[in-house]
């Protein structure tokens, strides 16, 4: 395993997305995680941050390591001053094998991870905190 | 931006995807296939992300829409090369992607594309299967 | 920062020689559990040492570079300890009996209560803190060999097997959770890749349970193996099982069911037989266009 600092992303552009992508990439490397999980991070990261980009015109990408006993994990914040999102509930209850949905991607992501927190107000902007485990 | 190169083969496209596919691109990618499809009445589309390691929702669903479109242009789209953490991945996300053609490799795809193209429609092979599992006939639609 | 603890400082500089001397006898005395007295020596030097350090520094606090380094090095002597077989009991009590020797020193060198306690106390803290590093270290390790040994009975509880040509067998045996359902799923496509299998027979002969949660998971290997172009047939279903899954309301249909694996592999070796029909048919009709494309593929 290799240590690696926190870092802090901003997100406006699709190419910042290409790039969250690869940080998460490389950090989940680091830490040996499986390359399924080293994938399922990745692609929950890119859904989120998508969301920045399409919804809130910018925000910011938190990638930090953690640990739990012997467990090491990524945590990951995706945070914006966007529009918010007026209904969580219902953002977060999308078929399972449709795919439709109010077009967050957030069910899908939450599959994804081990830990998945999100808040969010109208005006104020939103807050998605996920970690996966080792 | 680079637009991804889409070669003419007899009556099929190939595409050969060699780097991650961004969105830009990836909306780029369908248009010029749709458009190749149009000047070239091309039957057949196989596109092989063998080497894409990500497949978000967006890439999930522009490869879907893709393969609608097509077939609606009467071309059939195959998509081969998925790789194991890719597809579990899919499936979890929730995309299943049921209404593409997949196959393992370039050679399973080209071959199930060539069955469909030339219109090769299989029999079933003795008694009628019960329910709970599928007919025979659809062994040769799903990667075949 | 003023030296508050000075006589400890001089101490550690002027008897570090007499303050190992005295531990090494005092372990040794106490049994070495097998290690030669020159480890121990060693070790003890290094602590000392390293004691010395931190205190010289001033500060106790985590992160300045003596405390890094005193951490380190006691993880580490706590995991070899830990495979020598000594309890985590006794390697925190190395670590506090350093006190029985240090603390008569500087009770000896003070004039009063009040300086003993300000150079004691510092100390005495500083060294339970380390001894409970070392306890932390301990069930750290533990709870690594305990994680380890999980993965590989997952590994070793889900065989997939290459019964044909084209053809991968899973006999799933036993309480299916969440985890090894898991590994069954990647151990599966990773193998469809690697021997290029168009059918897996998942056997659940030997499962006596499904719940909502493991009949998702066989859902979505059964998806994932279709965009890997492979196909699934389930097997062994028991009265039971299929009893529950309906009950759940799990939706099975477009799934591919036989009773025993015998019919699971008759019907595997028709899909696969056609398949190489279709194979054969498919470059029997060949454009020449798809022909030369394909030999171009082989070369490059």
């Amino acid at each position: 395993m290799v240590a690696k600092r926190p870092i802090s992303l901003p997100i406006t552009n699709e190419l910042d997305i290409v790039k969250a992508r690869q940080e998460v990439r490389s950090y989940a490397q680091s830490l040996g995680f499986s390359l399924v999980d080293q994938t399922r991070v990745t692609t929950a990261v890119s859904e989120l941050v998508r969301n920045i980009v399409k919804y809130a015109v910018k925000g910011t990408l938190d990638l930090e390591m953690t640990e739990k006993g012997a467990r090491k994990g990524l945590r990951i914040v995706c945070r914006d001053e966007g529009p918010g999102i007026p209904d969580i509930e219902l953002a977060m209850k999308e078929g399972y094998t449709t795919g439709k949905g109010l077009g967050y991607g957030l069910p899908g992501a939450k599959r994804l991870v081990d830990q998945f927190e999100i808040w969010s107000e109208v005006g104020k902007g939103t807050r998605v905190t996920i970690i996966k485990w080792q | 931006m680079e637009r991804i190169p889409i070669v003419k083969i007899g009556e099929i496209l190939l595409v050969s995807i060699q780097t991650d596919l961004h969105d830009q691109a990836a909306l780029g990618l369908q248009r010029d296939l749709l458009e190749k499809i149009q000047n070239t009445s091309a039957r057949g589309v196989l596109i092989d992300i063998s080497v894409i390691d990500i497949v978000d929702s967006f890439l999930g669903r522009v490869l879907s829409d893709t393969a609608s479109m097509a077939g609606i242009m009467n071309a059939t789209v195959v998509v081969v090369g998925i790789q194991p953490s890719v597809a579990i991945t899919l499936v979890e996300l929730g995309l299943e992607l049921k209404r593409i053609h997949t196959a393992l490799n370039v050679e399973r795809g080209l071959a199930l594309l060539q069955q469909k193209i030339g219109g090769i429609e299989r029999v079933p092979v003795g008694a009628v299967e019960g329910p709970g599992s599928r007919p025979e006939r659809r062994v040769n639609q799903n990667g075949r | 920062m003023p030296k508050v603890q000075a006589k400890l400082s001089e101490i550690f500089q002027k008897r570090r020689e007499e303050i190992l001397e005295k531990w090494v006898k005092q372990q040794t005395a106490r049994g070495t559990g097998g290690a030669s007295e020159e480890a121990l020596r060693r070790e003890c030097s290094e602590f000392i040492n390293l004691l010395a350090g931190v205190t010289e520094a001033g500060a106790a606090e985590d992160n300045n570079p003596q405390m890094r380094a005193i951490t380190d090095f006691l993880q580490g002597i706590s995991k070899d300890r830990a495979k020598k077989g000594f309890s985590p009991t006794e390697t925190a009590a190395f670590i506090f009996s350093l006190k029985e020797i240090i603390l008569p020193m500087v009770q000896s060198a003070v004039k009063n209560e009040e300086d003993f306690t300000r150079e004691v106390m510092p100390l005495s803290l500083l060294l339970d803190k380390l001894g409970i590093v070392t306890f932390e270290s301990y069930v750290t390790g533990r709870e690594e060999v305990i994680l380890r040994q999980q993965n590989d009975m997952a590994e070793l509880s889900t065989p997939v097997v290459k019964i044909w040509d084209g053809i991968l067998a899973l006999p799933l045996i036993g309480t299916l959770d969440s985890r090894r359902t898991m590994i069954v799923m990647e151990k599966l496509l990773q193998k469809i890749v690697d021997s290029a299998s168009m059918v897996a027979i998942l056997d659940i002969t030997g499962v006596p349970m499904v719940d909502t949660l493991v009949a998702n998971h066989i859902m979505k290997t059964v998806a994932a193996t279709r965009l890997l172009g492979a196909d699934c047939i389930i097997t062994g279903v028991s009265p039971a099982i299929a009893q529950t899954i309906v009950h759940l309301g799990v939706d099975l249909s477009g799934v591919t069911t036989r009773s025993t694996m015998a019919e699971g592999l008759k019907l595997a070796l028709k899909m696969t037989r056609q398949n190489l029909d279709d194979e054969r048919e498919g470059s029997e009709k060949e454009s020449d266009g798809i022909k030369g494309m394909k030999m171009q593929r082989e070369h490059t």
